[in-house]
């Protein structure tokens, strides 16, 4: 059986003025419906290329993803990507901007009425109903991503793609912002790939955690299952040793084994991640 | 920190001196402050401009008399108006014997087309400074809404397109640098052979004039417009894919919301420009309006000349600066960014 979505042997190597610079290499993963994984990785990995390709906004040079067996080619709403600056269009209200979406999407399938309580029931679920009419300038950041998460949902994509969508903001919006993704994955059941630099986040959230080794040639480095019962509950899971445990598993890989490469030389970075996979395996 | 505060006010660094007036909390004198700086100094500057102004203009004798002073100008700019007013009332007094002809004519039984000939007799007066304002100020915005309505979605393709781009862009740099002063012959002479007509619906100075001026204001534009539009946020374009927006919608939706902030740089520099432009072939193509009554009084020559230029010179500017203010003003209207600082 092959699986809902494919990442299948998915490399990229970009052009650059000192020759090619292979970004990614062998990246290969398989999700399943409605399961929620994260990429976790140190910044430059090639994390946010992975999600690009899935999303077609990029193309990979070997390789291909496939969503129910069809290979993805060009981006489209059934892939909707949440950005990581929010990325909502500053001249268009709350209500506009995920109005937009839905238009785009249901404009022939959904009544005008139907896609204006679409939109309403979108910006309900991440609790912006209350702020229909303004401008993104005038609401905060955590405000701003949970429009761009509605928008998102609003188009009622088969996987959406996460790109750090915390990241930006504080931490006690973040931490409110992860009860609400949780609570929405929940109601929903979504397939989600969640790119993050959050130890915390990536175990809290996800069913898997992808862990990528450092850049260039940068893949897949261990996968970890996080056998969490859902729904998870931040508090409770604070004192839960199995969470802790997987915690520590990521931080081990990312801090022990793939240290970002400072002062090293770029060939030992590039030979260290082979051979601790080596050692994985 | 005094010491710091006493060096900076000392050697006059100003921008030290507010930052250490801001460090040390005079929040309180910012009402006083902006007050000082939004009336009083440019009062003060205005002032100084009128005494050193008047205190020159007593020293240097010309060929048409010692040079006007403040009062002199001011003086001038009554009579101007009151001749304007003057004319005025010539010219009510002549269309109300108009009409009293026409209707003796109607009474005595004359033909239709008899009145209507008689009805058709304008009035030929000299045109008063103020109708050369109008006159200007039409054919100003005709020649500027032409270069935008050129200038806008040649600038859109471009910075859409890299390939227009390059094929445009070696035109624009070589044209953008050419003086108005340079184009009104070539353009006096292609309107003259091309804008044949026995009854003339607009004047051919007019079309000189604001053609001219067309040339001269396209370029910012176009160069303003090709940037926003070449520039506009990844991240948004990406959102548009993801979308799967339409050509057509993403220009509309995305493209130029992002880019008006850009195009209206290009709008307030090309209608800058085109004032400039105006005034400048106006003079040298004697076509009506501004530039035509300074060149005329110039070659008038009389005592009262060198004044009247010298309100012509006051309120070029003025309108200049108030065309500027009322397109920031529709800018300050149509941005969506309220929060950007717009000057």
């Amino acid at each position: 059986m092959s699986a809902y979505l494919s990442i299948d042997r998915v490399g990229i190597t970009f052009p650059t003025p000192k020759g090619p610079l292979e970004v990614l290499k062998d990246i290969k993963l398989d999700i399943a419906q409605g399961e929620v994984v994260s990429l976790i990785g140190h910044s430059g990995c090639g994390k946010s290329t992975v999600l690009n390709i899935v999303a077609g906004l990029l193309e990979a040079s070997v390789g291909g993803v496939l969503l129910e067996e069809r290979e993805v080619k060009s981006p489209g709403p059934d892939r909707a990507v949440v950005f990581q600056q929010h990325s909502l269009l500053p001249w268009l209200s709350v209500y506009d901007n995920v109005r937009l979406a839905v238009d785009q999407v249901f404009g022939r399938s959904k009544s005008r009425k139907e896609r204006h309580e679409w939109t309403l029931h979108n910006l309900d679920l991440v609790h912006m109903g209350h702020a229909l009419e303004r401008r993104p300038a005038e609401i905060s950041g955590g405000m701003k991503q949970r429009v761009g998460i509605a928008r998102a949902l609003a188009m009622e994509p088969k996987v959406l793609l996460m790109d750090e969508p915390f990241g930006a903001l504080d931490s006690l919006t973040r931490t409110h912002m992860q009860d609400s993704l949780l609570e929405i994955q929940a109601r929903l059941n979504n397939t989600v790939i969640l790119i993050t630099h959050d130890v915390d986040e990536a175990v809290l959230l996800s069913d898997r955690i992808v862990m990528m080794t450092n850049g260039p040639s940068a893949t897949v480095g261990r996968i970890l299952e996080v056998d969490l019962l859902r729904p998870r509950d931040r508090l409770a899971l604070a004192e839960d040793p199995t969470y802790h445990h997987y915690r520590a598993e990521v931080v081990k890989f990312l801090h022990e084994r793939h240290a970002p490469a400072v002062g090293q030389s770029a060939r030992a970075a590039r030979e260290r991640p082979t051979l601790r996979l080596a050692a994985n395996g | 920190m005094s010491n710091i505060d006493v060096t900076a006010k000392t050697y006059d660094l100003p921008w030290l001196a507010r930052a250490m007036d801001w460090l040390a909390g005079d929040g309180a004198e910012r009402a006083a402050g902006g007050l000082t700086r939004h009336l009083l100094l440019p009062a003060v500057g205005i002032g100084l401009f009128l005494m050193l102004w008047a205190a020159a203009a007593s020293q240097i004798q010309t060929s048409l008399g010692q040079l006007p002073g403040p009062t002199q100008v001011w003086a001038q700019s009554v009579a101007l108006w009151d001749e304007h007013r003057e004319e005025r009332a010539r010219e009510a007094a002549f269309d109300e014997r108009v009409e009293q002809r026409a209707e003796r004519a109607i009474a005595r039984g004359a033909s239709d087309e008899e009145i209507a000939k008689i009805r058709a007799r304008g009035y030929t007066g000299a045109p008063t400074f103020f109708s050369q304002i109008w006159t200007s100020l039409v054919t100003v915005m005709v020649g500027f809404l032409l270069a935008s309505l050129i200038a806008i979605p040649l600038g859109i393709l471009c910075g859409m397109s890299a390939a227009v781009y390059a094929a445009v862009n070696p035109l624009i740099q070589i044209f953008k640098p050419v003086s108005p002063l340079a184009w009104l012959p070539l353009v006096t002479i292609i309107v003259s052979a091309v804008y044949v007509t026995d009854d003339p619906l607009l004047a051919k100075s007019f079309i000189i004039s604001a053609m001219t001026v067309t040339l001269c204001c396209l370029w910012p534009t176009v160069i303003n417009t090709t940037v926003g539009v070449a520039t506009v946020d990844r991240d948004l374009m990406n959102v548009s894919r993801v979308l799967r927006l339409s050509w057509f919608k993403q220009t509309v939706k995305i493209i130029l919301p992002s880019a008006l902030p850009m195009i209206f740089t290009g709008l307030r520099l090309s209608l800058g420009i085109g004032w400039m432009v105006l005034i400048a072939a106006e003079m040298l193509a004697q076509n009506p309006g501004l530039g035509k009554f300074v060149w005329d009084e110039f070659q008038n020559g009389s005592s009262n000349s060198l004044a009247r230029i010298m309100v012509a010179v006051l309120v070029i500017g003025f309108i200049g600066f108030a065309l500027d203010r009322g397109m920031l003003m529709l800018q300050r209207r149509v941005s969506w960014d309220k929060t950007a600082v717009l000057r």
